[in-house]
């Protein structure tokens, strides 16, 4: 490392490249700390109602795409390994190494991002969405079927497959029960699930687009030669922050799409 | 760099003063631009300080037209519902927008890295990003509360906040959602800098006082902003899609809302006084020329609030709905947190034993600060034993006791701080008759303002109603007039520390002969603050060598003589050895 080099990378207000290094990897890792706890809000809800209407949740996480789901989580395990590779890359000097991995990382994230964007439409085809779409679409199956017995509302949907398959199955499983019949699930707390899903999701896919921008930004970087091997701490401080995106997807999967996962439809 | 020859008498024939001629970080650049893209976190504090001056006004006067409705009792000045938005509108302004960002943004921003010895914070674009992000929070919320308002306290709790309500809540609660972004911002970059930043001696135990209550503030913003602001983004989806995240009718749980929001909102009581706190342990031993007694035990509490202080959030729902068996263990941590807050108190007390003190604004502020926050941290001790809460809660006396820790505690650990570092700040000494004048005003007036609503809420008078049964008019016309007297207190200042920018005397280094490496550079400092990193020999508080810190010893001389009764020696032949104070900094 010459001394060019410190004085490209070094910012005045630091003594020494060491100090910097330090002080951005402190801040990244508190930076961590409030994600997790921003997160955490979300995790702390989910758990107080998974309890609360844990047979409501099981089936409306079972009516989510969960191959999609699966593709994903590969995808972004992949990607915690190539975003850990451009690190080593960028410490030896592999100039080229660290530009294949940074665009892999980015490449997988992107399709990560473009996965989940048709599993949303999916959902939105189907008016799998809180709100005014879920209201319309499971009343209108329940009115369709209301007067008629069981097998018969099972023919009619047969017959009538405009009605979304999740609307089908609630109505059907609630054919007949009122509130507080066991086995009744409240419609309600199905939507209680899926505005958690959303939510959790959404925001989560926020911050893989920031990632993707920032190890765009790492790329830009290195072509103008700001990550010399002396710098490659600046590397190692995104990666940080694209891990704990990859960890809070480890624990959105199994809470999001395998709590319904027994359920057989 | 001497100390000395800060400390000598301003009477003597003054040595030609090097400082105007100096650059310093105010006269290096004039534009517009120059100071809206600085990253120098002096300018950055300056931003701030401007920005809640303004937002302090704002929710100055909506306090004052909530006490003037209040002096008749038929709502005859202003409506029902306008007066909803008025207290409404004081609570979010005030809460988000001056008192969480007063101390830790303008003077802990201006403060720590000068304090450590840096030549700034960590993250100086970070810094500046903070106040772009504080702006454009404060200035949606301060449009949601003006242009229309809010009518559901600033406590916004659902299902009202989300279903009932038709005024703006969307729009402020996104203003307090970004904002809170700004805050975050703000703790993280003053943690690193304390963690990475501090000058080769300025060890841990070595910190100003200030800077430990800053550390612990900062842990508080970093780890319990976050979660209000997922909570107020799941109410504003709450809110805008119609689903029931907390809305009983739809299977959410309201409670669920409000572990959330105080989850933040009550250490964030700390966010706003525990700064304070660190103000008043700078200020004490400059102004009774004694070394701080217990320094460890003081910073060490102030971490204990820190921590403790995430553990008692759910004291405000002891009439909610919570469990018998949890309100006794949130009652339990609510009395452990008054431990830490003694400590600080007598400590503060001991420093001023014997003691040569002087009673300049800085210090009337700060003294001010002690009583009256041991009065609020006392009343607070009623409201955390559920039996007497039980009869308090919701009533006038939590709004008196809140207003004793924040108004009396807080606003004047921040004037006090403001007083203490303005000299620094500008380079300009205000009128110092017309400071102790302000102070003993506010102070005369926030007693009148807020012990008539003690004993209003201890006869059961509730809080947020506009209307009341007669034979409470007497404490309300009481109270409106105590807050007459407690806005002028505060419009003098305005007025003397404008008019010192402009013909105060200049301030010379170190007009308090303060320790602290802050005083050891120039007022206003120049733009890298130190030439050379400063080397750091002993701790903080050094104001009196060979007197311990019970006031054995030899104290030294009380400060009289100069326009602002600078300490000086003029007068007392003491011997050398104990006055002259070893210099702090070397190199």
């Amino acid at each position: 490392m010459s001394a060019s080099t410190h004085h490209s990378v070094l910012k005045h207000h630091f003594d020494n490249l060491e100090q910097q290094h330090a002080a951005e990897r402190l801040g990244m890792w508190m930076f961590l700390a409030t994600e997790v706890l921003f997160f955490g809000g979300l995790f702390g809800g989910y758990t107080v109602y998974r309890m609360w209407y844990s047979e409501a949740f099981a089936v409306a996480s079972s009516h989510l795409n969960q191959t999609i789901a699966t593709i994903n989580t590969l995808l972004l395990i992949t990607s915690s390994l190539t975003m850990t590779l451009a690190i080593r890359s960028a410490r030896f000097g592999d100039k080229g190494g660290l530009y294949r991995n940074l665009l892999l990382t980015a490449g997988l994230g992107t399709a990560f991002m473009v996965m989940k964007g048709f599993e949303y439409a999916e959902d939105f085809h189907e008016h799998y969405v809180p709100g005014v779409l879920f209201q319309r679409a499971h009343d209108s199956a329940a009115e369709a079927v209301a007067g008629l017995s069981r097998l018969e509302a099972e023919d009619f949907f047969k017959k009538n497959p405009q009605h979304p398959e999740w609307a089908r199955e609630l109505v059907l499983a609630n054919h007949g029960k009122s509130l507080g019949d066991p086995g009744y699930v409240n419609a309600d707390h199905v939507q209680l699930f899926l505005c958690f899903y959303y939510i959790m999701t959404g925001i989560h896919g926020i911050h893989i687009i920031v990632g993707i921008g920032c190890i765009l930004w790492l790329v830009l970087e290195t072509y103008r030669g700001m990550i010399p091997p002396a710098n490659y701490s600046t590397v190692e401080v995104v990666s940080l922050y694209w891990h704990l995106v990859d960890a809070i997807w480890l624990f959105l999967m199994p809470l999001l799409y395998l709590a319904g996962a027994g359920l057989v439809h | 760099m001497s100390t000395l020859t800060e400390r000598a008498p301003l009477a003597s024939p003054p040595p030609p003063e090097p400082i105007p001629a100096e650059p310093n970080y105010l006269n290096n650049s004039f534009s517009i631009w120059s100071w809206l893209l600085t990253v120098d976190h002096k300018r950055i504090g300056i931003l701030y300080l401007v920005s809640i001056t303004v937002f302090f006004v704002v929710g100055g006067i909506a306090a004052g037209l909530v006490r003037l409705s209040l002096v008749v009792n038929d709502s005859s000045i202003v409506t029902e519902d306008t007066y909803n938005r008025l207290f409404t509108a004081h609570g979010v302004v005030m809460l988000f927008f001056f008192l969480i960002p007063a101390v830790p943004a303008v003077f802990g921003n201006f403060l720590i890295p000068m304090m450590i010895g840096a030549k700034d914070l960590a993250f100086p674009k970070l810094n500046l990003a903070s106040w772009y992000v504080f702006m454009i929070g404060a200035i949606m919320a301060v449009w949601a509360v003006l242009a229309g308002g809010i009518d559901t306290g600033w406590t916004l709790y659902p299902p009202y906040s989300s279903r009932s309500s038709t005024s703006n809540v969307i729009p402020g609660v996104m203003g307090a959602f970004i904002s809170g972004f700004s805050s975050i911002m703000t703790g993280l970059n003053i943690m690193v800098t304390i963690h990475k930043m501090r000058a080769p001696g300025m060890t841990w135990g070595r910190l100003p006082l200030f800077v430990w209550a800053m550390y612990a503030t900062s842990l508080i913003q970093l780890l319990a902003t976050p979660v209000v602001a997922i909570t107020l983004f799941l109410l504003m989806v709450e809110r805008a899609w119609g689903v029931g995240i907390f809305d009983p009718a739809l299977g959410g749980d309201p409670l669920l809302f409000q572990h959330l929001f105080w989850f933040y909102s009550h250490p964030a009581v700390y966010i706003m006084i525990v700064p304070g706190m660190g103000v008043i342990s700078e200020v004490l031993p400059c102004f009774a020329r004694k070394n701080i007694f217990g320094y460890r035990a003081i910073a060490w509490s102030s971490m204990g609030i820190a921590v403790v202080g995430f553990l008692l959030w759910a004291h405000h729902m002891f009439v909610a709905g919570i469990s018998f068996y949890s309100a006794l263990l949130f009652s339990l941590l609510s009395m452990l947190v008054a431990v830490p807050s003694a400590i600080k108190v007598f400590n503060w007390t001991a420093t001023l034993y014997r003691g040569s003190i002087t009673f300049q604004a800085p210090m009337l502020f700060s003294l001010g600060f002690v009583v009256l926050f041991t009065i609020g941290g006392l009343t607070g001790l009623f409201l955390a034993t559920t039996g007497t809460d039980i009869h308090l809660h919701d009533t006038y006396f939590v709004v008196a006791h809140f207003h004793f820790v924040m108004v009396g505690g807080m606003v004047l650990g921040y004037f006090a701080a403001l007083h203490f570092w303005w000299p620094k700040m500008t380079g300009r000494l205000y009128s110092d008759w017309w400071s102790r004048i302000a102070a003993t005003i506010i102070i005369v007036g926030f007693f009148f303002t807020f012990i008539p609503q003690f004993v209003m809420g201890y006869h059961g008078h509730p809080r947020r109603y506009p209307n009341y049964p007669a034979e409470f008019q007497i404490y309300h016309v009481m109270s409106t007039a105590g807050a007459s007297i407690l806005g002028i207190g505060y419009l003098i200042p305005a007025i003397y520390l404008t008019l010192s920018l402009f013909n105060g005397q200049k301030a010379g280094a170190n007009p308090w002969a303060a320790t602290g490496l802050e005083w050891s550079t120039p007022s206003p400092p120049s733009v890298h603050n130190f030439d050379t990193t400063p080397v750091v020999v002993c701790g903080p508080y050094e104001y009196a060598i060979g007197v311990d810190q019970m006031g054995r010893g030899l104290p030294e001389g009380p400060g009289e003589g100069g326009p602002l009764g600078i300490a000086s020696h003029e007068g007392h032949p003491s011997p050398p050895g104990p006055m002259i104070k070893e210099t702090e900094v070397v190199g």
